[in-house]
């Protein structure tokens, strides 16, 4: 790990070392030659990327499914994974020019330079972080659910009413935090590193719920839990529901590109088709009140 | 004694205190200018860095810092309290693992290994995973009622810094000279007397430093219980940092907790001190 992590840091001092040598002129070629895919929408040569003729693409570690399944982002399957590779094309890399890595939330956030591209792990796009980072266009739309095991108290509540007097548990840092937060109460919210100890802390009857994005909720349900029920949907706090987007540093020559290749996808239909083929969308879930 | 009184130190002898004041005023002074300039050397240093400009709005945000800074106080409180309920129950527990440990005699031997056992294997374990066990491993068993995970928190603390105080505690019982237990015998006191009224005295006073920074210690690993879901200090700067993709959240709980350790640390300074001074001075009885 630290060992990577060493040679990552080195990539990056060279990548910076290469840009810095090749000076400004050939940035002023990058700017205008990264107008291409934008409107041709395929093959983009000399795109501004950390290594040359790769694009790196980092995600968490470990990431979960239905994002990325058995936590290979490098196989394409898994919702996230498939929609990386589906940029990555718009931008005109082939499926051997991705590079991933892994990144954790702080270290997305800290300033400094970044060894990816740009990163996918379900980032909510909010006001206050496009202050510390790019996004770009969102990707998806979901809502929060809230899981539980059958036999909880929280299994037999049909209100948000009935939730403020369970213990409720969400990851920090998620925008299922944000939302059981405004809309349960931060009284008995029980907040977690990731959703991997929440889940945890349910199993073992610490907390009686779990506030979690709805395909991951259907994943926990069908997969993890024994005995997983699904209570209901949070209303949106936001219009238009919680956006995800990818992220790329803060003023990346990229992010134009990414957005224009996200806003593609969107407008022939693959990103619905990808979101159909990896989450379980179809189903009807009751919204609370 | 008289004399003693009336006694005029000599032109010379007032002479080399007026020298000796001097000399410790000037290096006082340059010690005062040198780390000025040290100080200042570093934050120009760090102030024209490329990147201060981002580093200065990421981890020392005023206003970030202003607006979380009563959620993290409000976690700290529960920080305290936890650190209240371990500091006894480690006093309690980690004197007796000290105890059992040092018992002399065959027939307390498995009473011995235990102990030693317990200390070898809490003293292995970091408390994060000791937390991860006991926070959601225990409660699964299904055989305790329900309780809060701060309840959790505060016994795995309990069960690791045992383990440290009670090694203190034993190497303090042990550096008490033998001659003070046989002395102690032969004036009659039974084995417990002699413990509880001649070795543990002695030897707590001996490692009261080593007791304190364990304590120092214990009290920022209590921000460890937020990984059970607790909403600590730590917790509370954690989920302003998610909010705002800012570290100044983390700062401020940084200087809270070494607000509160503060105290400890200049109390242990001085007692320490006191100590060494009254030690030095037993000459004169």
């Amino acid at each position: 790990m630290s060992l990577s992590l060493k040679f990552r840091g080195a990539a990056v001092v060279v990548a910076v070392a290469a840009m810095a040598l090749t000076g400004c002129s050939s940035s002023d070629d990058v700017e205008t030659t990264s107008a291409t895919p934008t409107t041709s929408g395929s093959a983009a040569p000399a795109l501004e990327t950390l290594t040359e003729g790769k694009l790196t693409i980092a995600t968490s570690e470990p990431a979960y499914s239905p994002w990325v399944l058995n936590d290979d982002p490098s196989t394409g399957e898994g919702f996230e994974s498939a929609v990386a590779y589906a940029v990555a094309e718009q931008l005109g890399f082939g499926k051997d020019d991705v590079v991933w890595v892994r990144a954790d939330f702080n270290a997305s956030i800290a300033p400094g330079p970044k060894d990816w591209d740009f990163n996918i792990q379900q980032f909510s796009i909010t006001e206050e972080r496009k202050t510390a980072v790019d996004f770009s266009s969102p990707y998806y739309t979901t809502s929060q659910a809230i899981v539980t095991t059958g036999d909880s108290p929280a299994a037999t509540a049909t209100s948000i009413a009935d939730l403020k007097n369970v213990q409720v548990g969400a990851a920090t840092g998620s925008t299922s935090y944000e939302a059981a937060a405004a809309q349960i109460g931060t009284d008995k919210l029980q907040v977690f590193d990731d959703n991997d100890k929440a889940v945890a802390a349910l199993q073992a009857g610490q907390i009686d719920a779990i506030v979690i994005d709805l395909p991951s909720a259907f994943y926990l349900r069908d997969a993890v839990l024994d005995d997983g029920k699904i209570v209901g949907q949070l209303p949106d706090s936001t219009a238009g529901g919680d956006q995800y987007g990818l992220v790329l540093p803060k003023d990346s020559p990229l992010t134009t590109a990414v957005s224009a290749a996200v806003d593609a996808l969107a407008a022939d239909g693959t990103l619905k088709a990808l979101e159909d083929k990896w989450l379980t969308t179809a189903e009807n879930v009751p919204v609370l009140q | 004694m008289s004399t003693v009184e009336t006694w005029e130190p000599s032109a010379l002898e007032l002479d080399r205190r007026r020298y000796r004041q001097r000399s410790a005023k000037r290096s006082a002074l340059i010690a005062v200018v040198s780390t000025l300039v040290f100080a200042a050397i570093i934050a120009v240093g760090i102030i024209n860095s490329p990147g201060w400009d981002a580093v200065k709005e990421s981890f020392f945000n005023v206003e970030i810092g202003a607006k979380y800074f009563t959620a993290i106080l409000k976690g700290l409180w529960l920080n305290i309290q936890v650190l209240f309920f371990s500091s006894i129950g480690v006093a309690i527990f980690g004197t007796l693992l000290a105890v059992l440990r040092s018992l002399r005699g065959p027939v307390f031997f498995p009473l011995r290994f235990l102990a030693a056992a317990y200390t070898d294997l809490f003293r292995g374990v970091p408390l994060i995973i000791v937390l991860y066990l006991i926070g959601f491993g225990v409660p699964a068993l299904g055989i305790f009622p329900k309780l809060p995970n701060y309840v959790w928190g505060t016994i795995a603390i309990i069960l690791t810094y045992s383990a440290y105080v009670s090694e203190v505690l034993r190497a303090g019982i042990e550096s008490v000279h033998p001659s003070q237990r046989i002395a102690a015998r032969s004036l009659g006191l039974s084995h417990a007397q002699t413990l509880r009224l001649v070795v543990i005295p002695q030897g707590l006073r001996k490692v009261v430093p080593a007791l304190m920074n364990d304590f120092v210690s214990m009290q920022k690993d209590v921000g460890l219980i937020s990984v059970l879901g607790a909403v600590d200090a730590v917790r509370a700067a954690n989920i302003a940092s998610a909010l705002t993709y800012n570290f100044t959240p983390y700062v401020v709980a940084a200087l809270l907790f070494v607000a509160i350790s503060f105290p400890v640390i200049r109390f242990t300074d001085r007692v320490t001190a006191r100590m060494t001074g009254r030690e030095q001075n037993a000459g004169t009885v």
